[in-house]
Formats: structure tokens, sequence, C-alpha cells
């Protein structure tokens, strides 16, 4: 139904006609919206047979649905930023175990220094997890890849994460059309799992596996994964064909046909990018944007083959690989190897900071004169940083740096009205 | 079950494999040839370990209990290693291991499954070690308890993290000498004043079943184990399990430490319904600590003429406070702390 | 573009945690929603404080909205809480004929904003009294939902009951009535003092 609604309730509801049979729910900003909107139709007996257990850490909300999808029944959960950390073991378990647990991350920075606003540190960090990545664009995009990603997860027996940009889309209110029960019961069946916890036939889950059939068993994963390059495709032209509206895929190109410049990202960002693209079209510029859904398995083939006509391509990234520079852009890198493509790798938007249209456009116009370097920090106080730096360079209890910098960066005085 | 291993019994004439003068009706679960033998034989434990006696006495019964429909979840270990080693596993029953820190958890959402999907015969049964347990486990375990998760618990107790070289855990108990604990210089082993006492902090959760055993008494962990398999809501049992090789003790002595142990005062033995103290396991010939303490090996730097007497006093010090205040002895009213206590000696108080 | 009206409106809410700025924007693009507009609602802020300086912001379009910036040249602004006017530089980037509601019983010269007048439509800029207003209908003088009433008297961008049917919907029962009196009240305050002037 179309409603103006929340991201997180959108996303509450969909999860919901999902049919999950055990929900996890842990706290953390910015995800909270989700799983309280889960409660309630819980409660109101909205959502039959469905187990709804508030656990006391994010730990155990993956460790409960590892126990519930060993079980044999759907289990979904949500979380973001240090609580995706805090269940880091939890997610290579799962994966290497091959149980299709599907769960929201609301992206979000990871601290310290401790921030609760969006950009994609927290699942950028867990990209070799196993896990399926799929980053929406939008609330009517992230409500979709739910519904998506119980059929992608249950199909293959890997479990999925949906990414959505926290604050940017949990928090806004947008026209979405929320998937209903019956379309959604239509569009996915009953979870038939591939192994189960039975009594009426006992198998061992979870047995230790040494040097000569470790990396037999690992390599499933990846096999999975590579499976999922055809799988993903396919799970999102059913979804079109049965709810009739594109959602998900691989990935996206934005007037890419004759562009000499292509910019790279995910998530929320591209809808800024587009009306950035569309206008430097305006003005003659062959610039365009390619949209990367599926991080994980990363579309090499499509990524390739998408950009294999440009010029040059830039990656706009809301993470940062400490110590070395972008993310996105290295597994690019690696797709595009062999072609003349220039990369350049801007990253923005670290810890919340909103990527303006004018930004953009200054960096676009950048890369397309050629005098962007490879790496970029759009928005950046260098002198800010330059300055901690002196002082940390000075020896001495220069102090804790946040509280450095968020003091050069000083406040507004007041004047009593 | 196809592939099921026959039991097969050899005269011994001791308690635990069937004691021809009891009526049948009597014997334990592990005097039956039927018993489901969860965990089977082929796994890979040390000669003389007691938490592959216990988990096997444990899961037998439970089996039984709920007419072998039972699921484990397993926190890493010990006994998860043991009994999985490529390609073999031992377990007849559905098992899973996650981590070393979730068996509470992921046995919760065992039961949550089964919940929702209308198979509450289904019974769940968490297992795991002391470290699994008290140390990093504990979390999930707390968690598991405050939600009320229709779980039972277990946790073997052999006082240290054995599966990675003996080094102490949370459960270790004082002076006992492990890879960190070593007793080098003024230091006597593990330090006194550390060391949870899990049963206790199960009870302080306010869950509905709370039991200590031992290994040396089938017929009592058995009946602990009916008794908790007849009740619903997240349950705890609390083993005693010797480690000859982490205490430093005979394989024989196994059973006999086990026994020593509860005849010292030392391991409460006790069974708590809805947060009280209901029954205790009399102790029936005292012991002093020494006698406990001197089969092993964990323990010789107290004994001997570089010995430390008055450790020895100080852990003696710690047996006759449970005594008291459990009223482990014959005769013995629980003398604090407001347990509500049943003698099991037909005279009463 | 002379004459025609652009399609892409934008709108910052400013006020305290506590005051409903979040449920203001979210509110005025349900209203844009029924009224068949594309409307985008979202915060600047983040974890729960009361008396913090929050600011919303929404947009309206008759196209589909993809930009997620936030707003930094609003064609409207609305200050629910006039504590923030020289703490806060709450003028970034209004549009020249840009709209201005503050909620407060004094003009903008006594608020010491007479400068805004100069470079503004003067018109277009106006104080009502929303948390008075509210104070007497509701009981709190919880100025959000009557200060949309005001605005779309000022902006002519909605029409009043898709604002009220927006609030009855957020709001059940009196509450719901109360504001969406509230609304109604301030609306044909700002309408008398506007006439048509402002909204050409």
């Amino acid at each position: 139904m179309l409603k103006q609604t929340e991201g997180s309730a959108a996303v509450a509801e969909t999860v919901a006609a999902c049919r999950p049979e055990v929900v996890c729910a842990y706290p953390i900003s910015p995800q909270t919206h989700i799983v309280e909107g889960i409660s309630d139709l819980v409660r109101a007996g909205e959502l039959e047979r469905c187990e709804y257990v508030t656990v006391e850490s994010e730990f155990a909300a993956m460790s409960v649905c590892i126990g519930a999808s060993a079980a044999g029944a759907r289990a979904y959960t949500a979380t973001a930023s240090q609580g995706l950390l805090y269940m880091a073991e939890a997610l290579y378990n799962a994966s290497g175990l091959g149980l299709p647990i599907v769960m929201t991350v609301a992206n979000r920075a990871i601290g310290a220094p401790i921030n609760i606003w969006n950009d994609h540190s927290d699942t950028m960090s867990q990209r070799d997890c196993g896990w399926i990545q799929l980053y929406a664009e939008t609330n009517q995009e992230a409500a979709d890849l739910h519904v998506q990603a119980f059929r992608i997860a249950e199909r293959l027996s890997l479990p999925v994460l949906v990414c959505m940009d926290g604050f940017v889309l949990t928090h806004a209110h947008e026209r979405v059309d929320v998937p209903e029960r019956e379309a959604v019961d239509a569009f996915l069946p009953r979870f038939e799992p591939a192994q189960a916890l039975d009594p009426a036939e006992p198998v061992t889950i979870g047995a230790m596996v040494g040097p000569e059939a470790y990396a037999e068993v690992k390599y499933l994963a990846h096999a999975k994964q590579l499976q999922a390059l055809d799988a993903i495709p396919e799970v999102a032209a059913e979804f079109e064909s049965a709810f009739g509206r594109p959602s998900g895929g691989l990935l996206r190109g934005y007037r890419t046909e004759d562009a000499e410049t292509v910019v790279v990202a995910l998530g929320s960002v591209l809808g800024t990018i587009e009306d950035t693209v569309d206008a430097m079209r305006e003005d003659g510029v062959a610039i365009g944007a390619l949209a990367l859904k599926s991080f994980r398995p990363f579309p090499v083939e499509e990524v390739r083959a998408a950009l294999a006509g440009a010029k040059r391509v830039l990656v706009v990234e809301k993470a940062l690989a400490v110590g070395i520079g972008g993310i996105v852009s290295a597994d690019l890198r690696m797709a595009l190897a062999g072609l003349e493509v220039r990369c350049d790798t801007a990253i923005a938007g670290l810890g919340g900071r909103p990527i303006t249209g004018e930004a953009l456009r200054g960096l676009f116009e950048d890369a397309v004169a050629g005098r962007l370097r490879p790496l970029t920090f759009l928005d950046m106080d260098w002198e800010r940083v330059e300055a901690e730096l002196r002082r940390l360079g000075e020896g001495g209890r220069s102090g804790p740096h946040a509280e450095n910098i968020l003091r050069e960066a000083g406040i507004v005085a007041g004047r009593s009205h | 079950m196809s592939g099921h291993q026959r039991v097969r019994f050899y005269q011994v004439g001791s308690h635990v494999v069937g004691n021809r003068l009891l009526d049948p009706g009597q014997r334990t679960v592990q005097a039956r040839t039927d018993r489901s033998n969860a965990i089977t034989s082929g796994h890979r434990a040390c000669r003389g370990c007691g938490e592959a006696l216990g988990a096997r006495y444990v899961l037998d019964a439970a089996m039984r209990a709920s007419g072998g429909q039972l699921v484990a979840a397993n926190a890493t270990g010990c006994l998860e290693v043991f009994s999985t080693p490529f390609p073999e596993s031992s377990w007849q029953l559905p098992w899973i291991h996650s981590l070393f820190g979730n068996a509470p958890a992921v046995a919760s959402g065992v039961a949550a499954a089964l919940r929702a999907k209308g198979r509450e015969d289904v019974r769940v049964i968490g297992q795991g070690g002391d470290g699994g347990t008290v140390d990093i486990g504990f979390g999930c375990l707390s968690g598991m308890f405050e939600r009320g998760d229709d779980v039972l618990y277990v946790c073997y107790d052999n006082e240290a993290y054995m599966n990675t070289g003996v080094q102490r855990s949370g459960a270790t108990p004082p002076a006992a000498r492990t890879a960190n604990t070593k007793p080098i210089g003024k230091h006597p082993g593990n330090a006194f004043g550390q060391g949870k006492d899990m049963p206790r902090i199960a009870l302080a959760h306010g869950v509905p079943y709370v039991a200590t055993a031992t290994v040396a008494d089938p017929h009592d962990l058995e009946r602990k184990v009916e008794a908790a398999m007849e009740v619903r809501g997240a349950r705890y049992l609390h083993v005693f399990v010797p480690c000859p090789l982490g205490w430093g003790s005979e394989a024989k002595d196994t059973i006999k430490l086990a026994r020593l142990v509860v005849e010292t005062g030392l391991f409460p033995v006790f069974e708590a319904v809805d947060g009280e103290v209901r029954e205790v396991t009399k102790i029936r010939h005292r012991a002093p600590v020494e006698e406990y303490l001197k089969l092993q090996r964990r323990y010789a730097h107290l004994f001997g003429p570089d010995g430390h007497p008055e450790i020895v006093a100080r852990i003696q010090a710690i047996a006759d406070r449970n005594i008291e205040r459990y009223g482990l002895l014959d005769g013995d009213v629980s003398s604090s702390h407001g347990y509500a206590e049943e003698s099991r000696h037909e005279e009463g108080e | 573009m002379e004459g025609a009206a652009p399609s892409r409106f934008e709108v910052r809410v400013h006020g305290r945690g506590g005051q409903g700025v979040v449920t203001a924007a979210e509110l005025l693009s349900v209203a844009g929603f029924d009224e068949g507009l594309h409307a985008q609602a979202f915060p600047s802020f983040g974890s729960e404080r009361t008396g913090a300086p929050v600011v919303s912001f929404c947009r309206f379009d008759t196209r589909p909205i993809r930009s997620r910036e936030p707003v930094s040249r609003p064609d409207a602004l609305i200050v629910q809480d006039p504590t923030l006017l020289h703490q806060v530089d709450l003028f970034a980037g209004l549009a020249a004929d840009g709209y201005l509601l503050v909620n407060s019983g004094r003009d903008l010269t006594e608020l010491g904003l007479a400068d805004l007048l100069d470079r503004h439509r003067p018109e277009r800029l106006l104080t009502v009294p929303a948390g008075e207003i509210a104070r007497r209908l509701l009981g709190k003088p919880l100025p959000n939902a009557a200060l949309l009433g005001g605005f779309a008297a000022l902006t002519g961008r909605l029409r009043l009951d898709s604002v009220q049917a927006a609030i009855r919907e957020r709001f059940r029962g009196k509450p719901g009535e109360a504001n969406a009196a509230a609304a109604a009240e301030c609306f044909e305050l700002v309408a008398a003092r506007t006439g048509e002037g402002a909204r050409a």
C-alpha cells in the first residue's frame, strides 16, 4: 500500500509481511524504530507464530538467530555500527554454518570517536564475513530488498545484510509502497531449511574441522556468493514481475551509456549524485553514475561492463580504510584491471557529515577536468587536523583528540534575548 | 534411530552399571541397555574424563525424560572438541555448536524457533564448561535466565579452561595451580576471594529450578535432570566433573574426587526451586579437605616441606562455612541466610 | 523563473528537542503526500535530548525527490522557539523571496530581526503566537501543529484541510482535534495579515 511513512516503519511492516518466526531485538540508534515497529505488530497479534526475543546484547541477538535458524525457523534481526562489531564473531559463524538469516543494518559510523550518524564504516568492516551485502538507495528499495533478501538467503543457504543509511533513510518520511502480506506470501515460499536440528533426523551442526577439510568448507561460502551473482538479479527480476517496480539487482547505471566520467557509489547518496549528474548534463558534460547495489558479492563482470566505456571513474565512499584509503575503490580497481580507466576515490560523509550537491558539483568538475588526486577527502577541515597533529607532536599531555578538535570548532556565542 | 550404537554391558558390579540388588525401576538410566547413548563411544576424551561421564548421564536422562525429543546447543570447549573430531561425531541427538560465549543464546534461539512452530514437545539443553558458562557466556546465560527461556542449561565444571591448556577461569577454586596461576614466588596458586558461585547467581535470577550434582552420584544427577525436565522455563544444573589431566589426578580417582569434594563440604550439593534451596545432600562421612586436595597435583604446592598449611586451613574454613550455611551434616539445620531446608535424614531437626 | 511556481519547495524547521520539530516536518510531508505531491521529511539530530537545538527538513516536489542533503536554501523557515533566534544561525540560506514564520507574540522588530525585513520580502516574514494559541487550546505550549496552519496560510503551498488531516491522523482523539483547531486558528490569523500579496 502506498503511504507516506518513516523508512524504519516501512521496513518493520515489510519484514512482518515476510513472516519471520523468530525476531531478535537489541536497541541501537538508529535502528530502534525498526525493532519497535515489529514489536508493536507482534503484540497487536498482527504477526502470528513469531517469537520476539529481547536479548541482552547484539552478540546474543545474532546467537539467538543462529539457534533459531538452525532449528529451521525464519530468523531476523537488525543492528548498526557498534552492535554489528559486537556480533562480529557470530556473523562469521552464521555464514560459515550456512544459515539464511536476514539482518538490517542501519548504516552508522563506528567509534571512537563515538558518533551515531550515517556512514558505511560498519558494514564495510564486515565485508569479509561471508554475508551477502545489499545497499538500498531509497526507503522503497530498503523495504523491497528485505523481501528479496529472504528469498535469496533461503535459496542459497547464506545470510544476507540489507544496508540502509541510518537517519538519512531510517528516519526519513517519504512515500513507500509497502509490500502487502498477500503479495509477499505469494512471492516468498515457506522456509524449507537445507539443515535443521530435528530429533527425527539428528545431525551435528558446527563440528570442528581441521586442516584436511577447512578450506573446502570455507570455500562453500564463497561458492554461494558466486551463485548469488546469478540469484540476486534473478530474484530482482522475479520481484519486478510480481510487484511491478524495479528494485535491487547487482547494480544500476544512470546515464552511463555515453558517459566519459562515471561516479560510483552505494546507498542514499546516489540521489544527490544523480541530481548533480543531471545538472552537469544540462551543461553538456558527459557524466553518469553507477549505483552499486550488491557489494558482496562484488559484481566484477557487471562493473567492468558498465564502466568499460568510461575514461575516468570516481568512487564516492562513505567509509575509510585507515592506513590506505578507499574500500569500494580497491574492489573496483580489481574489477577494472587491464582497462584504460582512471580511477579516483573521494571519501565523503564520514560520521554523518552532509554531502551537498554543491560539494559534489565541485568534486565532479574536478574529476572531469582531471584535477583530482587519487584520494580526496571531501569537505575535510585540514586546519583542524593540522592543529591537532601539531599539538600531539609537541609531546606531553596534549589531551583527547575529540575534545581538542571540538573546542577548536567552537560554539556560536549566545546573546540573551 | 539408524546407526544407533548398541549398548553392551560387561559385568563390573558397581552402582554405575546396575546393581542387581536394585529393583529395575530403581536403577539409573545408565543401567539400561535401552538408554539413548546420546553421546556414544568413540569420542576422544581423556581417560577418566569427568565431563564425558557427566554429559552422558545428563543427556541420556534428558532424552528419557523428553521421549527422545531433545536438541542440544554446546559451547566451544573440551566436550565440543572431543565429541566431534572431523569427520566423526559422537552425538546421536540433534546438536549444534556455534561459538564459545553464546551457547545459552543459541539454545534460547532453538527454543524460540520450536515455540514459533508449535513444537514445544521438543526440549532444549544448552551446555558448556565452566569457562563458557561463568565467564565468556555469562552475559548470554543471564539474559536467558532473565527472559525465562525454556532451556535447561548444564554447566560441566572442571574448574579451568581445560581445552586450551588449563588456564584459570572464573570458577577456578582458591589456591589451585593452573597454567596462569602457578605457585611462583609468594603466590599460592589461584587467588582467594575469586571465583563465581554460579549456582547462587542462578538462584538470584529467580529461575524455577537450580541444582548442583556430581558424577559420583548418578542417581542424584539423573533425578535432578528428570526434575528439571518436568519444569518449563529457564533451569540451571551445575555438575562437578573432575579432570585428571588438568588437575593432575589419576584417571581412576575421578569418581572418588567427585565423592570427596562433597564429603569435605567444598561442593554443596543442593536442589532449589523458585529461588529457595529445598533439599541438600547430607555429608555421610565427613572428610578433611586434605584428603581431597592431596589426590590432585594442582594442590601439591600446599603440602610437603615447602607446603602452606595456613592455606589448607583457609580452604578448610571454606568447607566449614559451606557446611554451616547449607546444613550439610546430619541433624543440621541451615543456620543462616534463610534457606528453606529439609533434612533428608528421617529424624528431622 | 518568474510567474510559474517552481516545482521544488523546501522548508526548514528550527526548535528545541521536545517541541515536536521532527513531527512538524513529518506532518508537512504527510499533508503534501495527501495532496499528491512528493514529500521528504527528515531530521538532522540524533540522540534523544530535550532542550537541545533541533533542525528538521521537508522538501516538496511534483516530481520524485532524489536528493538527500539537508535543506541549505530554504524557501520557508519555521522557527518554533524564539530563544534560538540569536543563538544559532537560523536564517542561513533563506531565499530572498523566502517565507519566515516565527512562534512569538512580538513582531520581528521587537525580536531584533529588523534587518531581515530589509533583505527579504517583508510581507512574507511573520510572527504568530502559536505557543499561546496551543496553550489555550491544548493546555500545553506546543506550537508545532499550530505553526503548520500558519505555514499553509503564509505560503499557500498546502491547504489547511490537508494539514489538519495529517494532524488528526498522527494525534488521535482529543489531542488531534485540539491541534487541528490550533492550526486553523493560526491559519486564520496569518491569512488575515497576509491577504493575497504574499503568495504571488
